[in-house]
């Protein structure tokens, strides 16, 4: 099963929507909630990093009879030191974008501890692609 | 505990999501940062915040919190409050501090 949702950059009244979507999706498929939950925080993240950093990008959902794969790919600046983007308190966000909560340099730490497997790939002044990997069965 | 009771003895004003006051309220968190929020609070936690813009309607609901309880008596703007009743999320207010609020808030649920 394959859903796609586009993800607008600096959309902070829409940030959220998609992963809420994809959510009740994965609710009516009978999935366990304690994995619900974890995929739920992971998604979210990694949409408001689209939505934070980007230009714009697309949140791609594959559910699988084993696994849920969802892919974020977008077009924006890019990730200069992705160890560093991984630290705990690292972040790049602007000031405004902290004042609304965002920022806190706590949202790459949260999808690496709420997926079983986590890859990124990012292209300085091109873009990034974040991939999540949950296990269901 | 009903968010109801909670409601009355803390006597808080609800914005909205009068319908939704039957939800069972498991605790509190309290934080303005989302990704905090997102990453440690629990399922039916009532969620005590300064933060009043449209994006804590999705946190909330990601996360299934009982409701929102905005501190100090902040207002949330109107494009929140549709959402959050689209959302199916209480907004709560009172006029007490993060802190005064979450003790009173801590004792009800402790005695419960």
């Amino acid at each position: 099963m394959e859903f796609e949702y586009p993800i607008e950059g600096g959309d902070f009244t829409r940030a959220g929507m998609a992963s809420s979507q994809v959510k009740k999706v994965l609710k009516q498929l009978n999935i366990a909630p304690a994995i619900i939950k974890r995929i739920a925080v992971a998604m979210y993240e990694a949409e408001v990093n689209v939505v934070a950093h980007a230009f714009k990008g697309t949140m791609l959902v594959n559910i699988m009879p084993d696994k849920v794969f969802i892919k974020f790919i977008d077009e924006g600046p890019g990730i200069h030191d992705i160890d560093l983007a991984m630290q705990e308190g690292f972040s790049t966000a602007t000031e405004s974008v902290r004042q609304m909560g965002f920022g806190a340099g706590m949202g790459l730490p949260n999808i690496k501890k709420n997926v079983d497997e986590l890859q990124i790939s990012s292209v300085v002044n091109k873009g990034t692609t974040v991939e999540l990997t949950t296990y269901i069965s | 505990m009903k968010l109801t009771e909670v409601v009355n003895k803390l006597e808080l004003e609800v914005i909205c999501g009068e319908d939704l006051l039957e939800n069972t309220v498991t605790g509190g968190y309290c934080s303005d940062l989302l990704s905090d929020v997102m990453g440690n609070a629990q399922e039916g936690q009532v969620w005590l915040t300064i933060q009043v813009h449209n994006n804590i309607i999705a946190v909330a609901s990601l996360k299934e919190l009982s409701a929102i309880l905005l501190v100090k008596g902040l207002k949330p703007g109107k494009e929140t409050i549709e959402t959050a009743i689209q959302q199916g999320i209480p907004i709560l207010r009172t006029n007490e501090t993060a802190f005064e609020i979450a003790g009173r808030l801590y004792n009800l649920i402790r005695q419960s």
